[in-house]
């Protein structure tokens, strides 16, 4: 088992760090009347971990005991297909894996497990609750139909909406949930939490201080911050060598690794044959399922401190043009190339 | 004996959150919106009723609005016979419009049971609330037109929305308009006054109303917000700061350090600054509305460096409504004030 899974903390109690957001969790928990929630925070800040250990609190051990089920559902005179996470006590949904349809998954599965009685009469609470992973891609039809169910069934039935940002949440969602925020955690927490796994696993760390908070840091700050990639990050250092010190290579994922490259060689030549290799780079990134969105991004942190301050603040208003265009179109290719080639010139006049 | 006692005893009872529990029950509960509730309160009156349209930003008291008509006007009882809720959950294509709503529209108005009629107007047509109607199809609303018109002797449409424009003119210019404000301080701090009465809590005026700013005039959000802040304070009084914290509030010191750090003009500071506060996980929009606050409010800076940074703003919010990276466009923000803000 991966120690991103292994050492996952399973209760409210054996959480690491951001001990005042846990205590607020566990007193909202302690409550009948419990709040939909909209917890949000960047990416690896632990909201799914601290979710689950709030269901916990919420309904005991058995929250823990979760199935995997096969539904099929139907929209309009078309069926699909739709996998779903469940317990005694509440349901997961990804909507993004009913696509276009997660109106319907919303609309159908809600009013379901509303109506259906807990099996369990003893328990804590009486209300079960749906989580809803990645509710900022929920479409807005599938939100628009989350309004009113949220009120009428809010004595069954409770929400718990996972996010990145809120960006995309509408308002009126906003206005029935109590906003989470859950920040990144600390280099110092990440480097608390590297280490209870380490010594747990017993890898050999440098005995002295300050190059074992030197290695917390390198780390912390290749994942950015990002727990779930530190950890992944940690255990391919163990992997390599049973030894690891400040001056161990922190190891980047292979995509990373790629666009790391193209930003040199963008940087390096700025010709149209670059481009032409630039863009068969591109399309494997894509074979790989890495969304357009994500490449743009960290190709643009990758240039920044590459270039110089004029040509970066040129470079960063590109990449905002074209993240922005590459929500509202369809060829995610097109608005990388373009700012690829922006790029370029923007680099050939500095 | 024990043995004999129906189960449901020993269950506690279920709860709904604050937001639902102090839902209006009749006209009168409802805060605020005065233009509203008289003109309905007249209705009451004459028996008589239009079609509606209530539109208006979230948690305004749209739908409580019409639920506490409704029952004001039939009683719990025949209210169940006479009015029809249909929302965005359901599903409310034209085919639905087509059936389900004409065979509510065209049933018979049965007469009253005497228990209603003594206690209510129970005036003979029935009503069909279209909640969130805004989420209907064109095609849909556009069904809905002859249906309105056919059956206006024996039924009343009530449609409820956020956003007006979303109705198509034939349907909309069938209404009688009824807009809903934002709440504002004198009768929605009474409500608030009145749900901490009923739940013990201890929350002064100065709390009070600063849930109703940070909630934005939405006094639903101002009561999840009431309810969590009273969870957290466990019987101390409940401060201005919880309040603050609890609402998402971006705290002005990350604001004022944002400032700070785009006037010194260091182009890779302002980076790391701003990739600081986004691993915070504050949002872009809170973000872009404060700096838009702190800086087009201050006399400290001239029309030009305001005119640069309003453009730069306004170009954000778009981009954010769509979706867009929040942490790029705050970059890009920052990186545009540097050169009318850097000192
Ligand atoms: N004017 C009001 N008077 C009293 N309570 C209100 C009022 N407006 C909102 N509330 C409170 O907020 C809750 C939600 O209000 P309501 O459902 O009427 O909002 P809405 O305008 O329909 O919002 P949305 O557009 O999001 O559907 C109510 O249950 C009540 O607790
Ligand atoms: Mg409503």
């Amino acid at each position: 088992m991966l120690w991103v899974h292994k050492y996952r903390p399973t209760s409210l109690e054996s959480l690491d760090y951001n001990e005042p957001l846990t205590e607020t969790l566990r007193r909202l928990a302690d409550k009948e009347d419990f709040p939909h929630l909209l917890v949000y925070g960047p990416p690896g800040a632990g909201k799914k971990t601290r979710v689950s250990c709030l269901l916990r609190e919420l309904f005991g051990p058995s929250a823990l005991k979760i199935k995997e089920e096969q539904r099929v559902l139907q929209a309009g005179t078309r069926k699909f297909d739709f996998v779903l996470v469940s317990s005694n006590h509440h349901i997961e949904i990804n909507p993004a894996e009913a696509g276009n349809q997660d109106r319907v998954v919303v609309q159908e599965l809600l009013k379901e497990i509303a109506q259906t009685q807990p099996v369990d009469v003893t328990a804590k609470h009486r209300f079960k609750v749906v989580v809803i992973n990645e509710a900022d891609s929920l479409t807005r039809d599938a939100q628009a139909a989350l309004r009113r169910t949220m009120e009428i069934y809010s004595p069954n039935l409770r929400l718990i909406l996972l996010a990145n940002t809120t960006g995309s949440i509408m308002g009126p969602i906003k206005s029935r949930t109590l906003l989470v925020r859950v920040p990144a955690p600390t280099t110092e927490d990440i480097g608390n939490v590297l280490a209870k796994v380490a010594d747990a696993q017993d890898v050999q760390l440098p005995q002295d201080d300050a190059a074992r908070n030197q290695l917390w840091q390198n780390i912390s700050e290749k994942s950015n911050r990002n727990l779930r990639r530190a950890l992944l990050m940690l255990e391919t250092m163990y992997a390599r060598s049973e030894k690891i010190d400040a001056s161990t290579q922190v190891p980047l994922t292979d995509w990373q690794l790629m666009i790391d490259r193209i930003a040199q060689s963008i940087v390096k030549s700025r010709t149209v044959q670059q481009l032409a290799s630039v863009r068969k780079d591109y399309y494997e990134l894509l074979t790989h399922c890495i969304p357009e969105t994500v490449i743009l991004k960290e190709l643009l942190f990758a240039l920044l401190p590459r270039v110089s301050a004029v040509a970066g603040k040129n470079i960063v208003d590109a990449a905002a043009l074209y993240d922005h265009r590459l929500r509202l179109g369809n060829k995610g290719i097109y608005h990388l190339e373009a700012f690829t080639a922006s790029t370029m010139r923007i680099l050939e006049e500095a | 004996m024990s043995f004999f006692k129906p189960k449901t005893e020993a269950v506690a009872p279920r709860k709904a959150p604050w937001a639902e529990k102090y839902r209006p029950r009749s006209l009168g509960d409802v805060a605020s919106q005065e233009m509203v509730v008289e003109t309905l309160k007249k209705t009451l009156q004459s028996a008589n009723l239009p079609h509606m349209l209530f539109y208006g930003p979230p948690g305004t008291g749209k739908t409580s609005t019409i639920l506490a008509l409704a029952k004001d006007l039939f009683g719990p009882e025949l209210s169940k016979s006479r009015v029809l809720e249909l929302n965005a959950s359901d599903e409310r294509g034209i085919n639905v419009v087509r059936e389900k709503i004409k065979n509510f529209a065209r049933t018979v108005v049965t007469t009253p049971p005497a228990s209603a009629a003594q206690n209510y107007p129970c005036p003979p047509f029935k009503i069909i609330i279209l909640d969130e109607a805004d989420s209907m199809t064109q095609d849909a609303q556009a069904a809905l037109r002859r249906t309105m018109e056919t059956y206006s002797k024996v039924t009343r449409f009530c449609l409820v929305c956020n956003y007006v424009t979303r109705i198509i003119d034939p349907l909309a210019s069938r209404c009688s308009k009824f807009r809903f404000k934002p709440l504002d301080e004198t009768n929605a701090l009474e409500r608030l006054q009145y749900i901490c009465q009923q739940e013990e809590i201890a929350a002064n005026d100065e709390v009070l109303s600063r849930l109703l700013i940070v909630a934005g005039g939405d006094l639903r959000k101002a009561i999840t917000l009431l309810q969590s802040a009273s969870g957290l304070a466990m019987g101390s009084p409940i401060t201005v700061g919880m309040v603050d914290e609890l609402a998402g509030r971006v705290p002005d010191a990350v604001i004022d350090s944002l400032v700070n750090s785009i006037s010194k003009g260091i182009y890779k500071d302002i980076q790391q600054t701003v990739d600081d506060i986004c691993l915070e996980g504050f949002p872009a929009a809170g973000i872009v509305t404060q700096l838009h606050d702190k800086i087009l409010t201050d006399p400290g800076y001239n029309d030009n460096a305001k005119s640069v940074v309003s453009a730069a703003l306004s170009e954000a919010d778009k981009r954010l409504n769509d979706g867009a990276d929040e942490q790029i466009e705050i970059l890009n923000v920052a990186y545009h004030m540097v050169n009318v803000l850097k000192v």
